[in-house]
């Protein structure tokens, strides 16, 4: 298919077109209201409740809260991460294709022309920065309610090592990049599922049930040789940042199992997208 | 380079068991204006999506600008400026906003002259007024002018319009016929295709007639017209007579009428070889025929386009 050509400084002018129009949607900040309201609520009960919880109450890490501000981004980060982040990830993702072909700019941005591989790439650029500012918008929500409400002081991590403010807002900071890396990989699914039709809430749909139903084959120990391939693997394994010393390995083994999905769905969206007619 | 800016050998589309495009041979030479005319449902969209690189040909060859279809279409899109099957924008940005996107995608788009080109296009569409205005609270008349602009946003060779005056108004309508005259004045080719001959017949210098996914005519305009055979039409008080003599100078009559004042209306069919008119009308004097009106028609190229596509209101299938 034609168009496919190296152009680089073009190819960061159409990433940065992406940026804007992702930027300029309203749907795309109601999910970052929707995932700024996280922190704000937990900070918000566990503020007014009248004892505060105890050790292994609630969601994890909700016992932490109230000694240091900067845990309200931690326990708001492992909260959403099963589905709440998922949603906002297939929203972006099965939308990038499948969105333009349901609008028919795609025809247009073809025949201008973007370049059908570069348009893909440019796509899950646009998904993966996306899946980058969505923690870090519950990143800094959290770390603003959760130090306006309780201070910043030492904490104390997982392992029961205690660490200074700096500390915990580095190791909050490092759990937003695990849940950053673990969506890449959903992410790419997406952008695949993108490419196979021009109903963009469908191809949503299809990438966020996959994300639920990953996690569920992850629950059942019968299939517990396939748990290390399930892209949702690692999602929770952000706890092993949170004691002393730290262990980076997680990080490390999630950001190679995300790159291999990557790889895999990224190679099939490519094959799909460049061979198929556009008639919409 | 080669004196077309569009040329199909054998193009050919099927979606499934259906032939969209059946074996097309177009040839549309560069600097004119050339109208893709047909139903709907006859291909003609079909046809354009495969020259541009959306839809792949099932059979066939397509060169657009000297270059091969799809494989050098990289290097001839950035030429070409589109209008694909209706506008189609981001609701939810503005009108100028909407055109910087797409020329964010577009290689030849140099960013630095970016927001002067949106604002250039605009004007020469008449949409200056809503270039701040989210496409959400456009008309359909509005889009299709903002499509023009977008297919305007830098000079190009050739200009792909589909069914360019969809949901305009008489006066749009107007307008973009006369833009189309202006770049083609400037050495535009512009392939534009439409349902609606009058839409076109005014601006174009060549046509291709489809129907049913196949190629039915072509050629300039005059060709065209000069295709349709030329008909007599006597009104005379001697039908009879006058048939008689028709029939010896090679026409064939074709239709019989009673006029209005008790004369017939004969109409026949006059070959090419057939003598002049005005001999004609002197043999039929000879021999006695009241002649009361003596006239030669050449079909209208709206006759032409109904006999090489039907009539009526169904679509082509």
């Amino acid at each position: 298919m034609p168009g496919d050509r190296a152009a680089g400084g073009t190819t960061i002018a159409l990433l940065a077109s992406e940026l804007r129009v992702l930027l300029r949607r309203g749907r795309t900040w109601a999910m970052f209201g929707a995932l700024a309201a996280i922190p704000v609520l937990l900070a918000l009960v566990v503020f007014f409740s009248a004892s505060p919880p105890g050790p292994g109450e609630g969601p994890p890490l909700l016992d932490k809260v109230t000694q240091n501000g900067m845990f309200v981004s931690v326990t708001a980060l492992v909260v959403t991460t099963p589905l709440f982040l998922p949603l906002t990830i297939s929203v972006v993702s099965g939308d990038a294709i499948a969105g333009e072909a349901g609008l028919g700019t795609l025809r247009y941005l073809l025949v201008a022309p973007a370049g059908r591989l570069r348009l893909l790439v440019v796509k899950y650029a646009g998904a993966a920065v996306f899946a980058v500012l969505a923690p870090a918008v519950v990143l800094l929500v959290g770390w603003a309610i959760g130090s306006a409400l309780f201070g910043v002081g030492e904490a104390t991590l997982l392992s029961g090592d205690v660490i200074g403010p700096g500390g915990a807002l580095a190791r909050s900071a490092l759990v937003a990049l695990h849940v950053a890396i673990s969506m890449l990989g959903l992410s790419a699914i997406g952008l695949f599922a993108s490419t196979l039709t021009t109903v963009g809430v469908g191809a949503m749909a299809a990438t966020a049930v996959l994300a639920v139903v990953a996690q569920v084959l992850g629950q059942l120990d019968q299939l517990a040789w396939l748990h290390p391939w399930l892209f949702t693997h690692h999602w929770l394994g952000m706890m092993d940042l949170l004691r002393e010393p730290i262990s980076f390995s997680g990080l490390t083994d999630n950001l190679v199992l995300q790159a291999g999905y990557l790889a895999f769905f990224g190679a099939l969206a490519y094959g799909r997208f460049t061979t198929k007619d556009v008639l919409s | 380079m080669t004196d077309l800016a569009v040329e199909t050998r054998g193009l050919t589309k099927r979606f499934g068991h259906q032939l969209a495009v059946d074996s097309l041979d177009l040839a549309a030479p560069r600097g004119s204006v050339f109208a893709l005319l047909g139903p709907n449902g006859s291909g003609k969209t079909t046809t354009i999506r495969m020259l541009l690189g959306l839809a792949a040909a099932t059979g066939g060859t397509a060169r657009v600008l000297d270059h091969e279809v799809p494989g050098g279409l990289g290097a001839a899109l950035p030429q070409v400026g589109a209008l694909i099957e209706g506008p189609a924008f981001y609701p939810f940005l503005t009108g100028a906003d909407n055109l910087a996107r797409l020329d964010a995608a577009d290689p030849r788009g140099r960013a630095r002259t970016r927001s002067h080109r949106v604002a250039e296009a605009l004007e020469r569409v008449g949409l200056t007024k809503a270039a701040g205005k989210k496409v959400r609270a456009y008309s359909l008349g509005m889009k299709q002018r903002l499509g023009l602009a977008n297919a305007l946003l830098l000079p190009r060779e050739l200009l792909v319009l589909d069914e360019p005056t969809n949901g305009l108004d008489p006066q749009g309508t107007r307008e973009v016929r006369s833009l189309i005259r202006s770049l083609a004045d400037g050495g535009t080719t512009v392939l534009v295709s439409s349902h609606l001959l009058a839409e076109v017949e005014q601006v174009s210098t060549h046509a291709a007639v489809m129907h049913q996914g196949r190629l039915k005519a072509q050629g300039t305009l005059a060709e065209l017209r000069a295709a349709g055979t030329a008909q007599v039409l006597l009104r005379t008080p001697d039908p009879e007579a006058a048939a008689a003599e028709l029939v010896r100078f090679g026409l064939v009559v074709t239709g019989r009428q009673q006029a209005a004042d008790g004369s017939t209306d004969l109409t026949a069919t006059l070959p090419e070889d057939a003598p002049a008119p005005e001999y004609l009308v002197a043999e039929l004097v000879a021999a006695g025929v009241g002649v009361r009106g003596f006239e030669v028609r050449r079909p209208s190229m709206e006759e032409l386009f109904v006999a090489l596509t039907g009539e009526g209101f169904d679509v082509a299938r």
